[in-house]
């Protein structure tokens, strides 16, 4: 079925209706990694998000039940170039586009997603609405785009309650996550250096966290604009206050700079995809890193007594913080099997700290 | 950390000549390194036995050495440049190798060069099979388990440790004869029996089974900080058991999800900096497709074929950055060309589909056994680049030029469907095709999948196209399907075929309904930056980023050469590549189509423009409809780009130089005979037949030895001399077994002494560089003959002849730039062969050697300039103070059944240059450099030739006896010898008992064989098997009687150990 893709600037894009079929406004941004579709829909970053993969072909090795990020999908759209009938791979449960009518997500293939790209790119991010109806209005969709707003997305992809999960192995240390939006694949890298990891959903308290018998906190990565989160940062400065080792990813990174008193800005068209070369400051090591972010800390007006610890090696954004309290560190990109290191330094940092009770 | 400044002059060892499995790649990646050192200010000396190179321009390197890469002749050049440092990771394993030899023979420790790139230790990690073995067990990288048995019970119970099926693998036999693969004990013990007996040290290796797994490969790039990134990943659609050279790959990998994606990219910087390599690496891994299992196959610690390859398919310059990592910058030091805004520390991300197919030879060798295995047999390769795998594949077999421009083999419709079946299981060069037909045949992808091993989503996808077709033989001609088919990447032509239609018909319908394609920028980033590379590829999304603003200059279209194949190899690269600098310099916008990945020419710096598209005249009449060329040109590209002349004339482009039809008057025989009677040139006398009885009848009239060949074909292909009637039957029965539309030719064989001319040609002066003069007479092609320059027996008068032949020839053809004539002096009289107007394999390195940069003057000629303004004179040029000589380099090793006698059809892949002060001594530089040992003083020789050669054998024989080689001969050429006082030893012919000439051979205690094939193409003749036993044991063989006279020559008057290197740019 023919299915259209209009934009907030007026273009439309014609192509073919993948996925449900209902009209879903979203927020377009593209991602440039070549694999990892799967991750990328069940990431709660991607919550209420068009999802514009530059990558041609997509579905090649179809979907199953263990590539997810989270409990479900939280994009609202995906748009490709193309997309496979059925995957092939030995885990392959189901083809691609069976998952996205499931999950009710509305796709669109055909679309000519590099010129959509330059578009994004050089207009910066924008709303977008695909429709499968014939007689669509311009007028209505333009007024459907500018009434939606990517708000409150945290309170829709966070925990609803606590969930305790047991460590791989012999248990260190009892670590809480505050959900933000967090991926499992930050639980797993917990879990597999020994911690215990309770997820907490993201407006507990910092009280109940301090009163919790942990030996540290990560504050996880997640969707939208951090400043509109004045009580999740209140409570993150009295996370920081209390001396608890505290490793900071995505979100949870940008709150914390904002109870530091620094500032956040929106990115052009956001850092999105698995190529994203970062340098750390000390000692000009490289690494590359996955990244989907659309906000970042500004490197001008940092959290007080903080210094970046890592930055863009393209455009120079801020990528990692270092806070002047021990124990405490940021970082933009996402944590993950790359980041090993980082890990490690936030278990070390929890080895024989006895926990604030 | 910035570049090392201790480094101010490097030596950069090439790869040689080009042969199976080390071909044109290296010279782009020696070309790119080289700018990228000069760059920096770095002196740059290199060495290279390959003139045809563009590495070995005197304005890529300060000095050039065309010198034998062997330890004595490089050793001489460390003596005198003294260079800091050497850079082996350039030249393949050529380089590799010399450059470990250097090291362990305590040569760069003396002159105190430094290696650069990855240090000795690495490479031996990497190259030694249990030292890398062993480095990767220290870091937990899985290996192919292995293990070398003396018995079945041993090979039984490793079985039984790590599973079957395993393969064995008898050691020290040829092509791993006795070898197979067992799938329980009772054939293992059988196998592993017989492999243990057939073994000459009664040893067989038995390995784990992966056939049918995945091949990945991952290109791999890290700096002596040890930052490290993927450049590319490549998936090959053949499963493991094809090598990668031979297979058809993809990139990015298709069928691997996430996981298993990072986990083998994960792996691979784990090897890569476990081997501390400053540079670029190449990693291979076989994985499980029903698990997550995977094993390292192997890694190259270099620059690599690979490498050339993700090179073009990512944008991103792996060579040059691999040069600057080597000087000492870290990656993020080093800018990206391509956005200008990134580094080179950043992994490429491409938002469409690659793949490459590789060009086999067995179009030239009929006999070769086509299935693919281990051993790789591709001489070359293209790469098609599209938004979709169909539309990649599909334009990938268009450039491939084997006369197939779809998934249809015809030979194939008419088989049964069983054997259809059957045939899914041999693995060659057809299986894509055979696949296809079975999927038309109404085989599920997933019952061939069951037979191939091929993952199911390729299948799927030609599926798709098999789909397609069906469509269009059902005349479903809707836009929705001509839109799907041309996204799919069938070709106008095509689809017209399938339903009947003309490709014109089907070209207005699709432009009356907007199909029309677009092109694509390859950008390295995915447009997620602004790059203004103009490096294009074409496709139907919807939106065209092709450039086209009038930047005021007027525009050239340069047609490429194509894939690498024997006959149409490297130099027309070299060509292609000099004319577009020359119209740049002269202010011109260029625009070269090209589809080889391997090649300068598609390196995205080198034209203003670069269409990576096939060279058809669909394709390319898009890309004249898109940039309105000024004019093209296609005298440089070889006969691809020269087969397009008629069809751009067609589309209004004005061909530059010499037009179509002065092309077509020099191939049309008619017409040729007729210019050669107004120019009163003689000929060999011929005749036109079509039946044997003519064909007998024109023999005898012309008298015997004649030349037998079909008249459409070029390059000596199906050429033979007949000597004899029942020659003539022979050769007209196998000529008769393919249908022919045209004559056959019967010509004088006019067994004299070759000499070939390349010249300018303005209108109305003629410059004729060098006249060259080969060392076999007519009836070795002369790409596989041993070419001298200057010229030793021609005399004046003969070379004003020559002068005066090759004037009139231009002026009658309408010859403006290049003309390339072949000529054969018989009894003093000068005769024409052949005429090509357009650029030849000699061109590369007569320019070299007489310093007459020949494309630019062609160049500048084909723009109306003249010869007499622009500086070499006009004539045949002064000779130059030094002798050259080229020798032909064979890949025979790497293609069973490929009978190596040399005959009117060109079987070389590659070719040498000695440069000396004296023939002899150019002439024992080429042998050494063409890596042919000449037998020395106690050597033994083993002689056997064909009657008509045996008077001639009797000088050479005796003039290697008096030089204390021992001889030895069959009966015939025994007798021969005897009765002319030549001592020898006599030894068994291959049909006589043990041991016999066979055996001698396989001995390894003879250094020469010298066997001149009586013609014909009987496969299985003595002569063809002493010549492939020669071959298997690496002895050297010579089949035509003046190689061997060449060799007396060298041994008589040759001297290694007055042996100079000769810095070309000085000459």
């Amino acid at each position: 079925m023919k299915a259209r893709l209009i934009l907030e600037n007026g273009s439309i894009l014609e192509g073919q209706s993948i996925g449900a079929l209902d009209d879903r406004i979203c927020e377009l941004v593209v991602n440039t990694s070549m694999t990892g579709y799967q991750e990328l829909l069940t990431d709660p970053a991607c919550a209420n998000q068009g999802i514009v993969m530059s990558y041609p072909l997509m579905g090649n090795y179809g979907v199953n039940e263990e590539d997810v990020e989270s409990s479900r999908p939280w994009a609202s759209a995906f748009i490709v170039s193309s997309l496979s009938q059925r995957g092939s791979n030995f885990r392959c449960q189901s083809s691609l586009n069976d998952y996205l009518k499931q999950h009710h997500i509305t796709g669109i293939q055909g679309v000519d997603t590099r010129a959509l790209t330059k578009i994004l790119r050089s207009q910066g991010t924008m709303k977008g609405m695909i429709t499968c109806a014939e007689n669509f209005s311009i007028h209505r969709a333009m007024e459907a785009m500018g009434a939606f707003r990517m708000e409150k997305l945290v309170d829709q992809v966070t925990c609803r309650t606590p969930r305790v999960l047991p460590p791989h192995g012999d248990q260190t240390h009892r670590v809480a996550v505050l959900d933000y939006g967090v991926r499992n694949t930050l639980v797993e890298c917990l879990r597999s250096r020994g911690c215990e990891v309770t997820v907490l959903p993201a407006f507990t308290k910092a009280q109940t966290i301090l009163e919790g018998g942990f030996h540290g906190v990560v504050l996880s990565e997640g969707p939208g604009d951090p400043a509109e989160h004045q009580d999740l940062i209140r409570e993150v400065g009295a996370i920081y206050e209390s001396g608890l080792p505290l490793f900071a990813c995505g979100l949870g990174h940008q709150l914390l700079a904002l109870a530091r008193g620094g500032k956040i800005e929106k990115l052009p068209y956001g850092h999105r995809g698995t190529n994203h070369p970062v340098r750390e400051t000390v000692g000009g090591k490289l690494r590359i890193t996955t990244q989907n972010h659309g906000y970042a800390v500004c490197g001008d007006a940092l959290p007080t007594g903080a210094s970046v610890s890592y930055v863009h090696v393209n455009d120079g954004t801020v990528e990692g913080l270092e806070y002047e309290r021990p124990n405490c560190f940021g970082i933009q990109f996402a944590a993950g099997e790359g980041t090993g290191d980082l890990f490690d330094r936030f278990a070390h940092s929890m080895k024989g700290g006895a926990s604030h009770a | 950390m910035p570049k090392n400044t201790e480094i101010k002059k490097v030596l950069v060892l090439g790869s040689g000549p080009i042969v199976i499995g080390q071909a044109a790649e290296f010279d782009y990646a020696g070309t790119q390194a080289c700018r990228a050192l000069k760059e920096e200010g770095v002196e740059v000396v290199l060495v290279n036995s390959n003139p045809a190179t563009i590495m070995t321009d005197k304005d890529i390197a300060d000095h050039v050495y065309i010198e034998p890469l062997n330890l004595a002749s490089v050793t001489q050049i460390i003596e005198r440049e003294k260079p800091d440092a050497i850079l082996p990771t350039l030249g393949g394993q050529t380089g590799l190798n010399l450059a470990m030899n250097l090291y362990e023979e305590g040569i760069l420790e003396a002159h105190k060069v430094r290696l650069l790139g990855t240090c000795p230790e690495s490479i031996r990690k990497a190259e030694d099979r249990q030292g890398f073995k062993d480095c990767m067990e220290s870091i937990h990288q899985p290996c192919v388990t292995s293990d070398v048995v003396e018995s079945a019970e041993a090979a039984v119970s490793f079985a039984n440790a790590i599973g079957y099926p395993v393969i064995v693998r008898p050691a020290y036999t040829l092509g791993g004869s006795g070898g197979g693969i067992a799938y329980d004990e009772p054939s293992l013990r059988e196998i592993a029996d017989r492999g243990i007996h057939l073994s000459r040290v009664g040893q067989v290796l038995i390995e784990r089974c992966i056939s049918g797994w995945k091949e990945i490969e991952f290109e791999v790039m890290r700096d002596s900080a040890g930052n490290a990134i993927t450049i590319c990943s490549m998936e090959n659609v053949d499963p493991v058991g094809v090598h990668t050279g031979d297979s058809i790959v993809t990139a990015p990998t298709q069928t691997l999800a996430s996981r298993e994606f990072q986990m083998l990219r994960t792996a691979a910087l784990e090897i890569i900096n476990a081997l501390e390599i400053e540079g670029g690496c190449n990693v291979q891994f076989a994985l499980n497709p029903d698990s997550f299992e995977y094993a390292v196959i192997e890694v190259n610690p270099r620059v690599s074929r690979s490498s050339a390859l993700a090179s073009k398919a990512t944008g991103y310059p792996i060579a040059k950055v691999a040069a600057k990592v080597a000087l000492g910058y870290h990656l993020d030091e080093i800018p990206n060309a391509v956005t200008g805004k990134t580094s080179a520390f950043f992994e490429p991300t491409i938002d469409y589909c690659v793949l490459k197919l590789p060009r086999l030879p067995f179009d030239k060798f009929t006999t070769a056994s086509r299935t693919l295995g281990t051993q790789m047999k591709a001489t070359g390769e293209v790469m098609a680049i599209s938004k979709t795998f169909e539309g990649a594949l599909m334009k990938a077999i268009r450039s491939l030029e084997q006369n197939v421009y779809s998934l249809r083999m015809e030979k194939l419709a008419e088989l049964y469907t069983e054997e259809i079946e059957e045939k899914l299981v041999n693995v060659d060069d057809e299986r894509l095709f055979v696949v296809a037909e079975a999927l038309r045949r109404g085989f599920s992808p997933k019952a061939i999948h069951e037979i191939t091993k091929i993952d199911v989503w390729f299948l799927d996808r030609l599926h798709t196209i098999v789909e397609m077709e069906e469509a269009f033989c059902r005349k479903e001609v809707t836009e929705d399907n001509l839109r799907a088919a041309k996204e799919m990447g069938f070709s106008d032509a095509w689809i017209g075929e399938l339903c009947g239609r003309t490709r014109r018909e089907i070209k207005a319908m699709r432009e009356s309904m907007g199909i029309l394609p677009a092109y694509k920028m390859v950008d390295t980033c995915a447009a997620e930056y602004d790059a203004q590379t103009p490096y294009y590829y074409s496709c139907y999304d919807r939106e065209n980023e092709a450039d086209t603003a009038e930047s005021g200059k007027k525009k050239i279209l340069v047609l490429g050469s194509g894939p690498i194949r024997i006959g149409q190899g490297i130099e027309f690269d070299y060509c292609s590549v000099h004319s577009v600098w020359a119209f740049r310099r002269m202010g011109y916008e260029t625009i070269i189509v090209n589809n080889n990945p391997e090649t300068v020419s598609t390196d995205f710096d080198v034209a203003d423009k670069l269409y990576f598209e096939p060279l058809t005249p669909e394709d390319v009449e898009h890309i004249v409809e898109q940039e309105k060329p000024w004019g093209a040109v296609v005298q440089f590209g070889g006969q691809t780009a020269i087969k397009l002349a008629k069809a751009l004339t067609e589309m209004g482009v004005p061909i530059l130089g010499t037009s179509s039809d002065g092309v077509d008057a020099a191939e049309d025989r008619e017409r040729f005979d007729e210019i050669l009677k107004r120019c009163k040139i003689p000929r060999a006398e011929g005749r036109t037949v079509f039946t044997t009885e003519e064909a007998l009848a024109a023999a005898h009239e012309i008298g015997y030895p004649v030349l037998v060949r079909p008249s459409y074909v070029l390059g000596g292909q199906g050429m033979e001399i007949a000597y004899s009637d029942r020659n003539i039957a022979d050769f007209m029965r196998i000529i008769h077994q393919t249908v022919q539309e045209h004559p056959i030719l019967v010509d004088k064989y006019l067994m004299g002494r070759e000499v070939e001319v390349d010249g300018v040609f303005d209108g109305e002066n003629i410059l004729i560089p060098g006249i060259m003069e080969h060392v076999e007479r007519a009836g070795v092609h002369s790409g596989d003959s041993i070419s001298v320059y200057p010229t030793l027996h021609v005399t004046e008068k003969q070379k004003e002849t020559i002068l005066s032949y090759t004037y009139d020839l231009a002026k009658a053809l309408g010859v403006i730039g290049l003309i390339n004539i072949q000529f054969v002096i018989y009894q003093d009289e000068v005769y024409v062969i052949e005429v090509n107007p357009r650029a030849s394999r000699t061109i590369p390195y007569i320019s070299k050697v007489t310093g007459v940069p020949i494309i630019d003057l062609a160049t500048r000629v084909m723009l109306g300039e003249k010869l007499a303004d622009l500086g070499f004179g006009t004539g045949i040029y002064p000779e130059a103070g030094c002798y050259a000589v080229k020798m032909p380099v064979f890949s025979f090793e790497k293609l069973k059944d490929v009978d190596t006698g040399l005959g009117p059809e060109m079987k070389s892949t590659g070719e040498v240059l000695g440069i000396a002060e004296s023939f002899p001594q150019a002439m024992l530089k080429a042998f050494k450099g063409a890596n042919m040992k000449v037998p020395k003083k106690g050597g033994r020789v083993i002689v056997t030739v064909k009657d008509e050669d045996k008077e001639e054998l009797v000088e050479i024989a005796r003039g290697l006896e008096e030089l204390e080689i021992q001889i030895l001969a069959t009966a015939g050429t025994a007798d021969c010898l005897e009765r002319a006082g030549v001592p020898c030893t006599r030894v068994r012919r291959v049909s006589e008992s043990s041991p016999n000439i066979l055996d001698m051979i396989a001995s390894g205690t003879v250094d020469l064989v010298i066997n001149t094939p009586t013609r014909g193409r009987k496969p299985n003749t003595d002569g063809f098997r002493i010549r492939r036993a020669a071959v298997e044991h690496s002895v050297a063989c010579v089949t035509a009687i003046d190689t061997a006279r060449a060799i007396l020559t060298v041994r008589e008057q040759g001297r290694s150990a007055d042996l100079q290197p000769i810095d070309i740019t000085t000459i």
